[in-house]
């Protein structure tokens, strides 16, 4: 099967115009007569839903949570990038694209990637007329701050909840859609399969998370919005229901699976503590507009922070990118962090750690401007280590953040399955090999309102549906299907909890497919998932039973669907022997120890298509850069 | 330095379903470690319940960091645990003493359902923000965002009353289980932006007879609300949200 990107002619900055030009429409009537799920509520589904139900289309719209308004959106700290240019600093949507496209190492798709940029600046307009309170100067308008990896501030937010505000905003649109009764609401429902008939996407199975029934919907399209895989990790930064299983189900389906080995660890996170742990706190990109981070420059310096002198402390981000400083892109940033604590300079208890110190800014910009700024990041920080940032400098350390990769998607945000279409953080996404701070809240939102209202609707307009129903087989099997996969985790009744088998898991991909990887560790990897995920169906022990709320049993089924993608992403990273953004290669790197791609060999999407479990065949897009010149990315 | 590991004895509401009886079960989870959360805490005993064979407590949680609003129990009668502005999930084991006995319970409202064990149904606060917790506008039908400016103390504020999660403690704490900390947030948010203006009235009206509607109690000023809410979210919100509503009546 041959990719078709459907990425249209003529000028960059003309592409998306002329694109919806020439798409279909479906007339207002007709409207009422085509029903969309859509799986997810987080800023890519709620304002998908939202905008559809707005539209008129009949719109089903399910999430894990028992509340649309809590996705994992929620949790997004930072911002969001536009491309308003109201400080003045002369930004443009020619540079968010470029600085996204070249933050992403030229892994992108050229005219996604403009897109994005070009539709930025209505993101904004539509948050505020939503009442999002975004900050503000005293004359009344916008206060911007700038993120890694961009030489101007563009990054809107409020507060440290910017994914909350605009997740509301969202929220508030699609809470009004289900009063208007246009769009129908089931949450607490996690999709297990999707349907596929004529080959075409025409419904889903979902669980109910408080009966335990299996239930089926049926539509003319089905959207995925349920957000990246980082959990298949285990610690992250991700919330604890993230998960694989929705994209996964439908890459079993048929929807080929992008560059899986993109994964974002993201450089300021708390530090791991202890073996109990569930996730890992970010602490937002944007302190380190005022933060330094440094190490000793001793080994094993085990002073008290304050209590190193000035010429004893390594400034390393600084000294090395003296452009950027701290604020480098995010691989960048993480590896650095990596490496210095690889040479045995890193800091606190596990010695796997660099300090984020405020002590300058709280010096020259006073303790009330940094309260203002990050006020609620301290407490947190506060919260969670009982330490006090303002008095010594935070201990932070990389963690799994954000994943690149996911369902392919071709210009119309549709995978390769017929009306199967993907947005947000489950697509493969136009972030390329690293996304740049306050763009997957700017993509998600994109997708949502204003990509996939015009898009689905040449899909609609222009495709036969057939009648189904839910008698057909397909949706029987589905539903036979997933019953049987969760009667079997019941059934084994083995010696390893599922958390058990979660962490093991972690264990390999943060070690073997993390912030460095070589070919030896990903040919383990690959031996050691396959070996974890056969002993996982015969010796898991998931608790209770299926027709009840059984969050063991979710999570069981998650784990399962992690090991088989995991071992994909290991194959992806070991295919790739170039290194590009957030995937390292340690056979491809500069004299200074930077990334060093190979666009001879590697300038395309690697795209995977299901065989069977374990086998895959891969598929390129290649990557044309028309417009824009790769070259090696540099931040010194 | 290796920090003083601690016993714990719980006593947790366990309750099959909606329509069974609920009742305490007592636990004692041993060597917990002081910067575990309290929910990583029972994470542990949930481990070895299933260890044992036994059903694991269920309980709703996803961010892990106070913002989702979806995790929320009774801990030792104050909903959220010991200390103020603090979700469940962000209370930390360092907050209890060795051999301390923590009672454990959902939030109880006649509006809030249990489902199983701690987690309760709160979709009617969902019902009410379906009635005006937002701006009816369209996808691309706004203006340019600079076109009204926002004075800064009614940005600031509106973020004040905005960083409502949406997790119920208000309602359980209140001897009426009142929603009005949570409505009088969502009106005053808006209330207070240019852009939430047009609507304000009927906003305040329709939620305010959706809460009515969904069974939570009247607000009488106990404050028990403001106390326990995890945002701080100021009880000014409900005073607001009164003169909102009279504004709303004499129009
Ligand atoms: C701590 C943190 C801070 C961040 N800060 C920023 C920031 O400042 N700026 C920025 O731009 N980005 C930030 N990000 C990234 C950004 O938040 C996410 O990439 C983005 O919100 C993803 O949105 P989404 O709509 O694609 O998916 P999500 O918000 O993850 O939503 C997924 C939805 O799908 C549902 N779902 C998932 N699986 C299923 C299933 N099987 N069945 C049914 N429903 C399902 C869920 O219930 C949920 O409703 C941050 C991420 C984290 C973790
Ligand atoms: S007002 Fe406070 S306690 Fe009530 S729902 Fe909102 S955040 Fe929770
Ligand atoms: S789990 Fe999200 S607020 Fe507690």
């Amino acid at each position: 099967m041959k990719l078709d990107s459907k990425v249209p002619g003529g000028h960059l900055s003309e592409k998306w115009d002329n694109h919806k030009d020439a798409l279909k429409l479906v007339s207002p009537k007709n409207k009422r007569n085509f029903s969309v799920i859509v799986v997810g509520t987080g800023l890519a589904g709620a304002s998908a839903a939202a905008s559809l139900g707005e539209l008129g289309y009949k719109v089903i719209n399910l999430c894990i949570q028992d509340s649309p308004r809590r996705a994992h959106s929620i949790a997004a700290q930072g911002g969001i990038n536009a491309a308003k240019n109201y400080q003045n600093d002369n930004d443009s949507i020619w540079r968010l694209f470029y600085d996204t496209i070249k933050g992403g190492d030229y892994r992108a798709r050229e005219a996604n990637v403009y897109r994005l940029a070009q539709v930025s600046n209505a993101i904004i307009d539509q948050a505020v007329a939503q009442g999002v309170p975004f900050a503000r100067e005293y004359g009344g308008y916008f206060a911007n701050r700038s993120f890694g990896g961009a030489l101007v501030s563009r990054t809107f937010y409020a507060r440290g909840q910017t994914g909350q505000q605009l997740l509301l905003g969202a929220y508030g649109a699609l809470m009004r859609q289900v009063d208007e009764g246009n769009v129908r609401l089931f949450p607490r429902r996690e999709m297990v399969d999707l349907v596929v008939i004529n080959g075409k996407a025409r419904g889903i199975v979902a669980r109910n998370l408080i009966t335990g029934e299996l239930e089926t919907y049926m539509a003319d399209a089905v959207i995925l919005a349920t957000g990246g895989y980082g959990v298949a990790y285990f610690l992250s930064t991700n919330a604890i229901n993230s998960n694989a299983s929705a994209v996964w189900r439908a890459h079993k389906k048929g929807a080929f699976f992008g560059n899986p080995c993109f994964v974002q660890i993201h450089p300021t996170c708390i530090p791991r503590s202890g073996d109990y742990q569930s996730k890992l706190t970010l602490m937002s990109e944007s302190l380190r507009n005022d933060g330094r981070v440094w190490v000793p420059l001793k080994k094993g310096d085990k002073r008290h922070p304050n209590d190193i002198p000035e010429e004893e402390r390594d400034y390393y981000l600084e000294r090395k990118y003296p452009t950027f400083g701290n604020m480098v892109p995010r691989d960048v940033a993480s590896r650095n962090a990596k490496m210095v604590c690889d040479e045995g300079r890193g800091v606190g208890e596990t010695g796997m750690a660099v300090y984020l110190d405020f002590r300058d800014a709280i010096r020259d910009l006073g303790r009330e401007t940094i309260e203002e700024r990050y006020g609620n990041l301290f407490e947190m920080y506060k919260d969670i280590t009982g330490e006090d940032a303002y008095e010594v400098p935070m201990r932070i350390y990389p963690a799994v953040h954000y994943t690149m990769g996911g369902l392919w998607v071709d210009y119309n945000l549709m995978s390769t399955v017929p009306g199967l279409f993907v947005l947000g953080e489950a697509n493969f996404s136009d972030h390329g090999a690293n996304r740049l701070g306050a763009s997957a809240l700017m993509q998600g939102l994109a997708d949502g309102y204003f990509i996939i209202p015009y898009t689905i609707a040449d899909y609609l307009a222009g495709t036969k549906l057939e009648k189904v129903s839910e008698d057909n087989e397909a949706f029987k099997e589905a539903k036979e299907e997933a019953r049987s996969r969760y009667e079997k985790l019941l059934s084994v009744k083995g010696n390893k909890t599922v958390r058990e088998f979660h962490r093991e898991l972690g264990d390999i991909l943060w070690n073997k497919v993390g912030m460095s990887r070589n070919e030896q560790g990903l040919k383990e990897a690959i031996e050691e998932i396959s070996k974890l995920r056969e002993e996982y169906w015969n010796n898991v022990r998931v608790a209770g039973e299926m027709n009840t709320m059984n969050k063991n049993l979710e999570m069981a089924g998650r784990v399962a669907d992690f090991l088989e993608l995991a071992e994909l992403m290991a194959i992806d990273a070991l295919h790739r022997t170039e290194s590009c953004g957030g995937h390292f290669r340690e056979e491809s790197q500069t004299p200074e120890g930077e990334a060093l791609r190979d666009d001879e060999n590697f300038s395309y999407v690697a795209a995977w298509e299901f065989k069977e479990t374990g086998k895959w065949e891969m598929h390129k897009e290649d990557l044309k850069f028309e417009f824009v010149t790769p070259t090696q990315r540099s931040y010194k | 330095m290796e920090k003083k590991k601690l016993t714990i004895h719980l006593k947790v509401w366990r309750q099959k379903d909606a329509d069974s009886k609920g009742k305490f079960v007592n636990y004692t989870v041993n060597d917990v470690n002081p910067d575990m959360s309290f929910l990583e805490m029972l994470d542990v005993l949930n481990e070895e319940l299933i260890k044992k064979d036994e059903e694991p407590i269920e309980f709703d949680n996803d961010c892990r960091e106070g913002i989702c609003g979806m995790c929320g129990s009774v801990i030792n009668g104050t909903a959220h645990g010991p200390q103020s502005g603090m979700t469940t999930c962000d209370v930390r084991m360092r907050m209890f003493k060795d051999g301390e006995t923590i009672v454990v319970e959902p939030f109880r409202a006649r509006a809030f359902p249990v489902i199983k064990d701690l987690a309760v149904d709160r979709s009617a606060l969902d019902r009410i923000m379906s009635k005006g917790g937002y701006t009816s506008v369209r996808t691309g039908g706004v203006p340019e965002a600079l076109s009204v400016p926002v004075p800064k103390p009614n940005a600031d504020e509106a973020m004040d009353m905005a960083a409502c999660i949406g997790c119920g403690a208000c309602v359980a704490a209140c001897p009426n289980a009142s929603a009005a900390l949570f409505v009088g947030a969502k009106v005053s948010h808006l209330a207070l932006l240019p852009q939430g203006r047009p609507e304000a009235a009927r906003r305040v009206e329709r939620m305010v007879a959706q809460m009515d509607e969904e069974g939570f109690g009247a607000c009488s000023n106990h404050g028990e609300c403001e106390a326990v809410c995890p945002k701080e979210i100021s009880i000014t919100a409900i005073g607001r949200m009164r003169r909102e509503y009279l504004k709303a009546m004499f129009k």
